[in-house]
């Protein structure tokens, strides 16, 4: 169970964000220490805090994300394999990786306590957002030491 | 002749995209409900129990069950005795845009594939066949992109055998693993021409989902379960909660099979007007 801050980004905000690192611009929020959440939700239906949203495949990120790695990100939410270079940074910089119940985005929007944008508006549901969340149901995917829960990378 | 209104084409289809987005197939809760009983390992069993109540959840608050509403897919069987009074797919594409825009579904959906862009609500794909009578049966099915991508199409020689087919699904199944949401339902496409044969496969999710009618169906079911990715790919003996295979006459010269992967959450509604 994991209580506190994420930030959502999905495809489209992290290939900006690497845009911005590549380019030494200053990053919409400051990734170190920081738990990037791989979802892009549902609109926010009235009265709620967020919609559905579950984790999408990690797998997509894998080309961005020993970078952020290496600028400080602390950990990451997803579903599904990781590459073996994400699984060499995330022992690198000692960071982790967990797994959230994929394809139970009604579930975990319960869990949702706060939810506001940070950045890029204009990618929709990819914008990025931080969410305030409460006992989110996680299992360690990845750790600090690269241990794997799956028996083989992507 | 039988008339019908472009405005109850959109308003049912408006219905639709609602119920299948946020309450889960009967007969697919029916399999998840009795995979959850009899699943033996732990982790399994809590991911299987986490698909039971985020379908609870959706369906009483009615909140999408997955936030990836997906790609609209709208299936149409257009009696031939039916007239529609008004433009019938600019009805449907209304229907779309007004059931997900109420209801705030996800925009997945970008207008221009390299280009990329905002996402929007326009784009749904439409499939008609033309049958006999004067009803209109529409079926709205939101298809999810995790596991859609992991869709597969193989033109076979036409002396392979059966055993070299099966191998195939069960590797595209083992190549999914665990990143497209499993426990899976399959859909096998067997058979017409390259574009058919995955259009096969992706009917064939739309079929009951009870009882495999095919001994292909249980040898398959099987097999991928033997494969023990589990739900959430952590093991257990869950990996596929039916395989559903849909054939049609081919050409002499060839065997295409497309095999279409849904995860847990397949989605679809139906309604006959």
């Amino acid at each position: 169970m994991l209580s506190g801050i994420m930030y959502t980004a999905r495809d489209q905000a992290h290939k900006r964000l690497i845009e911005a690192v590549k380019k030494g611009k200053r990053l919409p929020f400051d990734l170190r220490g920081q738990v990037i959440y791989y979802c892009g939700p549902t609109g926010t239906p009235k009265g709620k805090v967020i919609g559905s949203c579950g984790p999408t495949t990690s797998s997509r990120m894998d080309a961005f994300t020993p970078i952020l790695l290496k600028k400080g990100l602390r950990g990451m939410i997803g579903k599904g394999r990781r590459s073996k270079e994400t699984i060499a940074a995330i022992k690198k910089y000692k960071s982790v990786y967990f797994l959230a119940p994929a394809g139970c985005g009604a579930l975990l929007a319960k869990l949702v306590k706060e939810s506001c944008l940070v950045a890029y508006r204009d990618l929709g549901p990819e914008q990025i957002l931080k969410l305030e969340v409460k006992d989110f149901p996680l299992v360690v995917g990845i750790d600090s030491r690269g241990n794997n829960i799956y028996k083989e990378e992507y | 002749m039988r008339t019908i209104k472009a405005d109850n084409i959109t308003k049912a289809v408006a219905d639709l995209t609602l119920k299948a987005n946020c309450s889960l197939r009967s007969d697919l809760l029916g399999l998840i409900k009795s995979a959850y009983k009899k699943e033996t390992n732990k982790k399994a069993q809590a991911a299987l129990g986490a698909i039971i109540k985020n379908a609870r959840i959706a369906r009483q608050e009615k909140l999408a069950i997955c936030q990836d509403t997906g790609l609209p897919l709208v299936f149409v069987e257009a009696g031939q005795n039916v007239k529609v009074l008004g433009d019938f797919r600019k009805a449907v594409m209304k229907g779309i845009a007004l059931g997900y825009k109420a209801a705030n579904f996800r925009k997945s959906i970008v207008y221009d594939p390299i280009l990329r862009g905002k996402p929007v609500y326009e784009g749904a794909i439409i499939h008609t066949d033309i049958v006999k009578g004067e009803r209109l049966k529409i079926t709205v099915m939101p298809k999810g992109f995790g596991c859609e991508n992991k869709s597969q199409l193989k033109m076979f020689l036409p002396t392979a055998s059966i055993e070299e087919i099966k191998d195939f699904v069960i590797q595209a199944v083992k190549k999914a693993g665990p990143d497209a949401c499993p426990p899976y339902i399959v859909g096998v496409g067997i058979g017409g021409a390259a574009d058919y044969a995955s259009l096969l496969a992706k009917k064939a999710l739309l079929r009951s989902l009870y009882i495999p009618t095919l001994k292909l169906e249980k040898d398959l079911l099987k097999a991928i379960n033997a494969l023990s990715i589990g739900p959430m790919g952590l093991g257990g003996r869950t990996t596929c909660l039916a395989v559903n295979v849909e054939t049609y006459p081919t050409h002499i010269a060839g065997l295409p099979v497309a095999v279409n992967i849904s995860c847990h959450a397949l989605r679809s509604a139906s309604i006959t007007l």
